[in-house]
């Protein structure tokens, strides 16, 4: 697994060595320095997180960058907690008088931050569980989550947004003023709350994932970067033995199946192409492999969540064959699917495999109850339906689909299919 | 929308034994129109099979065993949907396979009195 995530990551641009770091130590800095200081000072937190990374980037250029940068950053950032808290203690003991009979050497104040993988690890869990506690909004858990689990940049985070730094910290503010309203505990919870707080966690994961893999962003190294480190995320989880469940499983495969065609789907000018106009020598069979091992581990317990389903799914998408029993497993993974969640793109996806398993004529029927009038995809899947069926009505969605349209990519897909109208099947 | 209570109700023992075929035919239909229901958002709950046998107690206490001398239909199974109007459930109700193999469907609104 991690090796895939590395050869992910070694496709993309090589960053300069400082803004790397920042991106994998800054997140796990900031969650061990989080958990022991609490939420209460998790601003003190990033300062001192922050900190540590202006000092590598005013001292190594002059010194020359240190033999073992990770460690260097740790004794740094173990220095300024260390100032911070014994500052603090002198500060607390000056204004509190102390009490006559108090021990004081029973209770040695200790400065201490430990910053071994494991405490790292640990506490990078239980921030995730605390993020997304079901009391913080989901816009403020995706926030939290790009900026203190992933070490996101605020101006990356406004990039993948469309919005300035501004709004971003404002959004930010809020949201850790949430976490101290809410007295939000970092801490793995306990057995009998686990499944419904494990639920949220998925939930912002797959936020996470959806968001860089249908961003509006043109920012293609980015949204990839969002990818990997939600699968990232999720791997955490089955690694850990308490956290690891079907469900995760069934997620984290669902990604990598994803995941696997992010190549092939987006084109050189960033634009979308259809499935059906993928290069499927583009598509990563390491990780479509790594999707098949996943959701066999997740088929396990008596649960079936829509992680289940919708990896199964994109499984059968992974096999190109145009098969009949390909088609039918399809059409009733997403009958089920809408059982446990109705989603118009679920529905509309249950109506194309529709077609493909029962027939045309029995998908236009199902298709026109969906009455999804507002969405240019409904039209899309009518458009396609009604070609080689009845090509005015074809015509005619397509160009509602058109009008419906926003981006200049899908408006681009649509003006295609109506050109091929015309031509002639063969 | 208003919540209707679909009942599926078919004489079993008057029904002619299915081959495998027809039974993985006949299932199909159902999760295939469950299933539209679903795609249309008006599933309430997909609700459950029962069993084929059954007991009923009676106001004098005496319990007798299903299936029943009175009735020759009995229930197979319940869901619920969400419609606009008892006309718009019955369409939906109008797909159900039961009525395929001679069964019929019983369409109840769920009383909004708690």
């Amino acid at each position: 697994m991690l090796a895939c995530l590395t050869n992910l990551l070694s496709n993309m641009q090589q960053s300069a060595l400082i803004p790397h770091l920042f991106r994998t130590e800054y997140r796990k800095v900031i969650a061990v320095l989080c958990k022991r200081f609490g939420f209460d000072q998790i601003e003190i937190a990033e300062d001192i997180a922050s900190d540590t990374f202006m000092s590598a980037a005013q001292t190594w250029p002059l010194q020359g960058i240190p033999e073992s940068p990770v460690a260097w950053l740790y004794t740094v950032a173990k220095n300024k907690a260390r100032n911070y808290l014994q500052r603090k203690t002198t500060f607390a003991n000056k204004v509190i008088p102390e009490t006559s009979n108090r021990n004081d050497t029973a209770t040695l104040p200790d400065y201490e931050i430990d910053l071994s993988p494991q405490n790292i690890n640990d506490s990078q869990l239980q921030m995730m569980f605390a993020i997304c506690h079901p009391t913080i909004p989901p816009e403020a858990q995706i926030g939290l989550s790009l900026r203190i689990l992933c070490g996101f940049g605020i101006e990356e985070i406004a990039d993948a947004f469309l919005t300035n730094k501004e709004t971003i910290n404002k959004r930010l503010f809020r949201a850790k003023e949430k976490l101290r309203e809410e007295k939000i505990s970092i801490e793995l919870p306990p057995a009998e709350a686990l499944e419904g707080r494990l639920a949220s966690v998925l939930t912002t994961i797959y936020l996470l994932f959806s968001e860089g893999y249908y961003s509006i962003s043109n920012n293609k190294v980015f949204r990839k970067e969002l990818c990997i480190e939600a699968m990232r995320l999720c791997y955490m989880l089955v690694e850990n033995k308490y956290t690891n469940k079907p469900a995760v499983n069934a997620l984290l495969s669902l990604m990598c199946f994803h995941a696997s065609r992010f190549e092939a789907r987006i084109g050189k000018n960033g634009e979308y192409v259809l499935y059906d106009e993928q290069d499927t020598t583009l598509w990563d069979t390491d990780l479509i492999s790594k999707g098949a091992y996943y959701l066999n581990l997740s088929a396990s317990g008596e649960q079936l969540s829509k992680y289940h389903l919708e990896a199964a799914i994109a499984y059968w998408n992974t096999q190109k064959d145009d098969t009949r029993e390909k088609w039918e497993n399809i059409l009733q993974l997403y009958n089920r699917l809408l059982q446990i969640e109705y989603s118009p793109m679920a529905a509309l996806n249950r109506t194309f495999a529709l077609s493909k398993a029962n027939g045309k004529q029995e998908a236009i029927i199902e298709a026109e109850k969906l009455q999804l009038t507002n969405n240019h995809f409904y039209f899309t899947l009518l458009g396609e339906l009604y070609t080689g069926i009845d090509t005015h009505k074809a015509r005619h969605h397509y160009e509602q689909a058109l009008a419906l349209a926003k981006t200049a990519t899908d408006k681009q897909t649509i003006q295609r299919k109506i050109d091929g109208i015309g031509k002639p099947m063969c | 929308m208003k919540e209707y209570l679909l009942v599926y109700r078919t004489d079993f023992n008057n029904m002619p034994k299915p081959t495998a075929e027809e039974m993985q035919a006949l299932s199909k239909r159902w999760m295939d129109w469950i299933g539209s229901i679903a795609a249309q958002n008006k599933l309430g709950n997909r609700g459950n099979r029962l069993e084929v046998s059954g007991k009923v107690i009676k106001s004098d206490g005496t319990i007798t065993n299903g299936p029943y001398a009175e009735i020759k239909e009995s229930i197979g199974g319940y869901s619920i949907v969400k419609a606009e109007s008892y006309d718009a459930a019955i369409e939906l109700a109008k797909g159900c396979p039961v009525l395929t193999v001679g069964g019929n469907v019983e369409v109840r609104e769920i009383s909004q009195v708690q």
